[in-house]
């Protein structure tokens, strides 16, 4: 493969095909964990280094696993992985792995990790599944950290912690509830479509344009 | 005593509905529910999963995962904690086989409406994230049942309410870029920021 093949898997998935607006894949946790952009940038490491890593280690017994038990194997990859996670995060920063209880362990149902193990990993080499995962796992953590810095930012009036617009900002409680992020993303999902005007959706049918028969008078048409 | 599961039971259905108030199962949540009908099977589908797999896991947390749970082997200092995670996608999984193949023998009307959507409820989050919060809430069996018929059926429940205002989405005209995806999405905020309202109602 060449240098610029590299680079597409690595690329495309960060705007152009991105996991969330464009694949559906991960959504769980890009809504609960957004508050607050120290716990996201958290959880988007997690998710990064498990979709990369169960992607490479995937493509390397790749030819190995028998078919009808793929989804066992894979899970198990997965599942080990997260344990990893989850117990690193619980020794060395215990206070986030509180925050985000039982979103951690989540990660193993994350359809990013499934979905690009089963779309990619069981095909590829393993150095490319392993961009690709690493590109899902950025193109996830842009539009998570995209809706914490607005969520942050706009409700509580700081980032990181830090206060940003002072005393006079009253605070926006209704994007620090959850329920705000599914709002944001919608709408950058109409930016991104703005731009990439062929992932518009077509409409099922058409709805026909008001019409006006030719040769009716206005009592007939109730005017 | 009936009334302490029946709280438990309507507790878990709206005011923690986990579509709508936990986020859990959002991606088949959206992908699923443009008909009703798909909808419904797959609602059905997650409630005797759920309602199968928590007090299921449940045992297992009980009797051989948490410290001190093994001294009926007579080991009471270990603790299996660690391995949660993997032997609960594991019960989940084998439970999905099973329920799939028992379908299949005995009630094969079912089996063939539920269709796809079976081996599909494997990888869905709100099934394993409802036997993780039953965990973090420190369960008893009997309670599990109905966390787990409940966690049940208010996903199946949102589900199919989704897919009734999608259906009825076809004839409202919509911003080129917001068509399906986006708007869903907004929608789905909406229905949240709803159910929201019942949080104010304790049981």
């Amino acid at each position: 493969m060449s240098l610029k093949q590299y680079k597409e898997v690595l690329v495309n998935p960060l705007i152009k095909e991105n996991p969330i607006t464009l694949q559906i894949l991960g959504i769980c946790s890009a809504l609960a964990v957004t508050s607050n952009l120290n716990v996201t940038l958290i959880m988007c490491i997690a998710l990064t280094s498990v979709v990369s890593l169960s992607n490479l280690f995937i493509s390397i017994i790749r030819n190995y696993i028998p078919s009808s038990v793929r989804i066992i194997v894979q899970m198990t990859i997965i599942a080990t992985l997260v344990i990893l996670v989850d117990e690193l995060l619980k020794a060395y920063d215990y206070e986030t792995s509180k925050k985000l209880s039982v979103f951690v362990g989540l990660i193993i149902t994350n359809c990013i990790v499934m979905g690009r193990a089963e779309a990619f990993a069981m095909k590829e080499k393993p150095f490319v599944s392993f961009l690709d995962g690493l590109g899902n796992g950025i193109g996830y953590s842009l539009i998570l950290i995209g809706v914490a810095f607005i969520r942050e930012l706009f409700g509580a009036g700081t980032l990181f912690g830090i206060p940003i617009f002072g005393d006079w900002y009253p605070t926006n409680n209704l994007l620090l509830l959850p329920p705000s992020s599914f709002i944001i993303i919608g709408l950058f999902i109409w930016l991104i479509r703005g731009y990439n005007n062929d992932q518009i959706e077509e409409d099922e049918f058409d709805l026909s344009k008001h019409s006006v028969a030719p040769n009716l008078n206005k009592r007939e048409l109730n005017v | 005593m009936f009334e302490h599961y029946l709280n438990i039971f309507i507790n878990t259905v709206f005011i923690e509905n986990i579509a709508l108030s936990l986020f859990l199962g959002m991606c088949t949540f959206l992908a699923i529910s443009k008909k009703i009908d798909a909808a419904f099977g797959l609602g059905i589908a997650v409630v005797v999963v759920c309602a199968i797999t928590v007090p299921l896991n449940n045992l297992i947390y009980n009797y051989v995962l948490r410290e001190g749970a093994l001294t009926w082997a007579g080991l009471p200092n270990t603790n299996l904690e660690f391995v949660e995670l993997i032997s609960y996608i594991g019960v989940i999984a084998a439970a999905v086989q099973i329920l799939e193949m028992f379908l299949d023998k005995y009630i094969p009307a079912l089996y063939n409406a539920l269709g796809v959507f079976l081996p599909l409820i494997t990888v869905n989050c709100a099934i394993l994230g409802a036997s993780l919060f039953m965990v973090e809430k420190d369960l008893m069996f009997t309670e599990s049942i109905a966390y787990g018929l409940g966690a049940g059926v208010g996903w199946a429940m949102a589900i199919v309410i989704l897919a009734g205002i999608r259906e009825k989405l076809k004839y409202s005209d919509i911003p080129e870029g917001l068509k399906g995806l986006g708007m869903t999405f907004i929608i789905v905020g909406l229905m949240s920021f709803g159910f929201m309202s019942f949080g104010g109602i304790s049981l």
